[in-house]
């Protein structure tokens, strides 16, 4: 095996790691690979228990009477458009270019900070009309998942800049394209749950 | 020994087969597109009374489309080592797979 780790040559951004593992692949990579299968077990629960629940409501107070689908649909488009600089940033990363990996780190960050806002906004605005978290089913598996989704894009927040305080302070190795990559990963995951969040919970009539 | 050796050097070639990567002007041209469907799809959730029967299947297809364009292009998962394409389909797999069922045993299907 060491013959293999010496004689393997260097390609490609999963190289850092892949001169110490027997499958030649960085194990942090296949680690976040899979802990976001995983994740897919979470948010499937999650949305399938809305999905069983979403008629469970008064008559007044259900999805069709509190969604705002042009605000929600805003939000999409800012989580979809911080996915695009997450990937400029990856790109940026792989070129060795820490201003523009930072800058575009940091504007995934904020885009992030928005959709979150919105969704405080969004749940404030369901609550003052009377949508609390134990009002009905409807609204319970609701919150939940939504919820849920909100903690994992503020982590990816808080995951963003501390990455982008390490690049600036140089605590990181020379070559950080994995790390930008494997942050990259959770926030595009983050990013395909709420492509299906927006369509089963809010385009489609329940 | 020379097996292992040659093992490492099968996984690279395979992992570098798939080693390509797009320019920046092609993500923001896929994220584009993914606003564009993103539009689409709110246009069909306020034309579902006169789309009829084509409402659900085409907001679903849309909804796919999306999720597997990020997945493959923007995570890479196109271009990366197949083994990272198993772990992840295999928790997607079993996540659809097991809910699906749940959903039946609790008659959610049911007209």
């Amino acid at each position: 095996m060491a013959d293999a780790a010496v004689h393997a040559p260097a390609h490609g951004h999963d190289d850092h790691a892949a001169h110490h593992t027997s499958t030649g692949l960085s194990n942090n990579k296949l680690a976040m690979w899979l802990f976001l299968g995983s994740e897919c077990l979470l948010f499937g629960g999650l949305i399938s228990t809305y999905m069983l629940y979403r008629g469970r409501h008064s008559e007044n107070l259900g999805p069709d009477q509190v969604w705002d689908i042009p605000f929600t649909s805003a939000s999409s488009f800012v989580l979809l458009m911080s996915s695009l600089t997450m990937v400029l940033a990856v790109t940026a990363a792989k070129r060795r270019d820490d201003r523009n990996t930072n800058l575009w780190l940091t504007v995934t960050a904020l885009l992030g900070s928005l959709f979150v806002a919105g969704q405080i906004y969004e749940f404030t605005t369901f609550y003052r009309e009377g949508l609390g978290y134990t009002t009905s089913l409807f609204s319970s598996s609701f919150y939940t998942l939504t919820g849920f989704h909100g903690v994992h894009v503020t982590v990816g927040v808080i995951i963003l800049l501390s990455v982008v305080g390490m690049i600036m302070r140089r605590k990181t190795a020379d070559d950080k394209s994995e790390l930008v990559e494997l942050v990259g990963l959770y926030w595009h995951f983050v990013d395909v749950v709420w492509i299906l969040i927006f369509t089963l919970v809010y385009l489609i009539p329940a | 020994m020379a097996t292992d050796t040659e093992h490492a050097r099968d996984t690279h070639a395979e992992g570098e087969a798939h080693e390509e990567h797009w320019t920046d002007l092609q993500y923001i041209k896929l994220a584009i597109l993914l606003a564009v469907v993103t539009a689409v799809e709110v246009w069909l959730s306020y034309a579902k009374d006169d789309l009829g029967p084509v409402f659900l299947p085409a907001l679903l297809i849309l909804m796919a489309f999306k999720f597997f364009a990020v997945v493959l292009f923007f995570m890479h998962l196109r271009f990366d080592n197949r083994l990272f394409s198993i772990l992840f389909y295999m928790g997607l797999g079993l996540a659809v797979g097991v809910y699906i069922v749940a959903l039946f045993t609790f008659q959610f299907f049911a007209p």
